[in-house]
């Protein structure tokens, strides 16, 4: 998959056409179709709220308000793998603060930010639902428990061999 | 195959539980936990070590997977019926041997075992103190029946209280959930009842039920696991609650980090429509109802219920003002009945065992059960399920096993963000919706967060307004910029710059901030800051007055000193210093040097001996 179209037509870009035929034209749906975007092209490109927004037949406004409200949309490019870590009480109470200071130095950017490879993104978020694992970082789909700042590079280590 | 009316219903219930074979069987959880531990790998081995046997799977035993159990501390889970014999942390090399020696030999595997405080060996979940004291009735089936198949949840008698209800008129239903006192499991406590009778009675051609599965409280997962573990009885209540208010369309709203929920609840949706339990003329009754699942987008204020709404509706999810009631004007502005997950799980079993039953369960105000998430410095981190009314002495102890490791029982923290802390003398508090509400804090959703002299009171207040701030949507301005200046205070504490009348400063602020909020997001955000101020004054004394944080959390704010009676002279504390500030000889007492530490607490868990400590820099102290 590409880091990150420029222009939508580029022969290996993910088929926004397709997308969007698969969400009815009612801005009910709006929501719905930008995480499917979310998910093809790692981010919300503009070219794609345009047509978005003629799609659905309302104003561009409103959709760069719902792209830009939603913590699970981005306008900038994410990084193949997300790893997401867990900030919830449970994981900040057995130490996750810890965990993500551990990632923070092993990747070389902060919450928020993609690698320069554009092979990780680093983002925070607010309870996995698996705290009995306490702290949990996921990479993907996939959760690591008991997570200790000296199990970092080895997770990274793995993912980093599946991302290529 | 599509069940025309109520009989083609009864009639595949008795076949399919005919045709279940008697004999030996596993249940392997495959609720999120034990998938993040390798339960997927475990089910695996089941299939390879019965091929390598000669067995066949379903005949020779059946090997199922499940929900959560709700003991995923200790996942990966299997347990062998019959005799529900628990084994804990079971890894696909142990497989062979629980197939030889249990499911064919009937002889338990000692060392899979779980071990009480006591060193007691428990045999089956019933011998599990964590399982002992429970009373489960909305987890009845979670860990019992496969969630992906339809017919695991009709043979144990599944939508059959949808049958009773569609026998019902529609009055008489909301009359039994008036009746049954079931009030909202969400976090609010609102009765269930009037909030169907008020739709029930609201003008409007079109209306709709919701289902709230977004959440978002940090540190609870019982909508989730119910989501996954018994998707179908959500689907039950929601059909019941449609039949009640006269809706034909529902919508089960999911947070956008549960993908196994969602995956659950679309198979749940498309298995009850082939079977015509959603759709057109549903049991032959004329009743005519659909449902949708819609993720959310990662807001926490989502689950606030306009929020919710507006996010369906496909817009930014911003709360409105209250005074327009949601059951009247709703959802695209039709009447809407918008209920927790948990709630619409209750609903069943309402119309299943009639009001009377289900008051006999729980307290006077607060009828029935509650599952609770069981996390932070707990032993026994999990889902239980109590009646209402359980003390939180018995939760956090009886079933919780108390506190992890070496640590003492600090304060319990329930009600979600805006909830509060309770510190130990306040234990013995029965919990349901009113009575936590009169000590500062409320029982919320059903996150129920341990914390120990680890925790750091301020350090906790400073975390859950940073939440708040961050989630806050920014309509109104006491919350928005209220938040923010709360937030600068506490940090201010938290690192080192605290000044006298902070804690007064704080209290004033909060006040404010309640009252003049717009949503209940800020009507509540004060809660983590009021409640600890209540209990835990002392430590803001000592943040604000002596920068010293006694929990050893805030960095810099405390130098760690070890306690010469209890130090063995092992040595592990002096070589996680990253400043080289400890220092002694091997089997001799060692110290620190108050002068190198940074106070970064990495040394402060080593401690096998529990000899170190925090202490207050010199010059600190007044
Ligand atoms: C900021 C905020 C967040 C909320 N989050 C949730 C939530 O995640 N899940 C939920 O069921 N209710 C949540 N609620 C409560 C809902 O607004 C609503 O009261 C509830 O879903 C109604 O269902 P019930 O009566 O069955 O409890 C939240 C409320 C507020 C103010
Ligand atoms: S708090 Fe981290 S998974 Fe729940
Ligand atoms: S996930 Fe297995 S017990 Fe909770």
């Amino acid at each position: 998959m590409p880091r990150s179209c420029d222009t939508l037509s580029a022969p290996s870009c993910p088929d926004l056409d397709a997308i969007l035929a698969r969400h009815p034209a009612h801005p009910r749906y709006l929501l719905a179709a930008l995480q499917d975007i979310q998910a093809a092209f790692r981010h919300i490109p503009r070219e794609a709220m345009v047509r978005v927004a003629a799609h659905m037949g309302i104003p561009e406004s409103r959709v760069y308000g719902v792209a830009t409200f939603y913590k699970a949309l981005s306008l900038v490019p994410k990084g193949r793998k997300t790893v997401k870590v867990c900030m919830g009480t449970a994981c900040h109470l057995r130490g996750a603060p810890g965990v993500l200071e551990a990632l923070e130095n092993a990747l070389g950017i902060a919450p928020g930010d993609t690698t320069e490879d554009g092979a990780f993104s680093l983002e925070t978020v607010n309870c996995l639902g698996a705290c009995a694992l306490a702290p949990v970082v996921m990479v993907e789909d996939t959760p690591y428990g008991a997570m200790t700042p000296a199990r970092v590079a080895s997770m990274l280590e793995k993912e980093r061999d599946h991302a290529v | 195959m599509r069940f025309e009316n109520l009989e083609d219903l009864e009639h595949r219930r008795r076949e399919l539980e005919a045709r279940r074979a008697e004999g030996a069987r596993v249940r392997i959880c495959a609720g999120t936990g034990c998938l993040a531990g390798g339960s997927a790998h475990v089910k695996a081995a089941f299939e390879t070590e019965a091929a390598r046997r000669g067995l066949t799977l379903g005949v020779d035993f059946r090997a199922e997977t499940t929900g959560c159990h709700g003991f995923c501390e200790e996942g990966p889970l299997v347990v062998v019926e019959p005799g529900g014999i628990l084994y804990r942390r079971v890894q696909p090399g142990d497989v062979a041997e629980i197939l030889e020696s249990t499911v064919l030999g009937g002889i338990p595997v000692e060392r899979l075992l779980y071990r009480d405080a006591s060193g007691k060996v428990c045999l089956s979940e019933k011998e599990t103190p964590f399982y002992a004291g429970q009373d489960r009735q909305v987890l009845h089936r979670c860990g019992h029946i496969d969630p992906k198949e339809i017919d695991d949840y009709i043979r144990t008698g599944g939508y059959r209280a949808l049958g009773t209800a569609l026998s019902m008129e529609p009055e008489e239903v909301v009359r039994t959930v008036v009746a049954s006192g079931l009030r909202g499991r969400g976090g609010g406590g609102f009765p269930t009842g009037a909030k169907w009778e008020s739709c029930r009675r609201a003008s409007g051609t079109h209306r709709f039920v919701i289902a709230n599965g977004d959440e978002g409280d940090p540190g609870a997962f019982m909508d989730r696991s119910l989501m996954e573990g018994d998707p179908h009885s959500v689907l039950e209540g929601m059909l019941i609650g449609a039949h009640a208010v006269g809706a034909r369309k529902g919508f089960l709203y999911v947070r956008a980090e549960y993908p196994l929920a969602v995956e659950h609840l679309g198979r749940a949706i498309a298995q009850a429509r082939e079977r015509g339990l959603l759709g057109r003329n549903i049991l032959g009754s004329g009743m005519d109802f659909d449902l949708e699942i819609c993720r959310g987008g990662g807001a926490f204020v989502c689950g606030e219920s306009s929020a919710l709404m507006a996010s369906i509706e496909g817009r930014a999810g911003e709360p409105r003002v209250k005074y327009i009631r949601s059951t009247e004007r709703g959802l695209w502005n039709c009447p809407t009945v918008l209920n927790n997950v948990e709630t619409w799980a209750n609903v069943p079993l309402v119309l299943l065992r009639g009001e009377k039953a289900y008051r006999s369960k729980g307290t006077s105000g607060s009828p029935g059960t509650k599952v609770f998430s069981l996390v932070g410095k707990v032993r026994h981190s999990g889902l239980v399920e109590v009646p209402m009314g359980t003390s939180l002495r018995e939760i956090v102890f009886g079933l919780g096993g108390g506190v992890l490791g070496r640590g003492r029982f600090k304060a319990v923290q329930t009600g979600g963000p805006s909830g509060g802390c309770l510190p130990e003398e306040k234990l013995d508090l029965p919990v349901d919706f009113d009575r936590l509400v009169e000590e500062g804090s409320m029982m919320g959703s059903g996150g129920m967060i341990v914390m120990d002299q680890r925790t750091c009171m301020v350090d906790v207040a400073r975390y859950f307004i940073g939440f708040l701030a961050e989630e806050s949507c920014g309509k109104c301005v006491p919350c928005r910029e209220g938040l923010q200046a709360i937030l600068a205070i506490l940090r201010d504490l938290t690192e080192g710059r605290g000044r006298p009348g902070d804690a007064r400063r704080l209290e004033e602020m909060g006040r404010a901030l309640s009252d003049t909020a717009l949503c209940a997001l800020g009507q509540t955000a004060a809660n983590p800051v009021l409640s600890t101020l209540r209990f835990f004054s002392e430590e803001y004394r000592e943040h604000e007055e002596n920068h010293f944080c006694r929990a050893g959390v805030c960095r810099g704010l405390y130098v760690s000193r070890i306690a010469r009676e209890s130090c063995v002279g092992c040595g592990a504390c002096k070589r996680t210093c990253p400043t080289g500030a400890i220092s002694g000889e091997t089997k001799k007492v060692h110290s620190v040097d108050p002068t190198s530490c940074i106070g970064c607490g990495a040394c402060l868990d080593t401690c096998a001996f529990g000899a170190l400590a925090a202490a207050p820099r010199e010059g600190t102290t007044r």
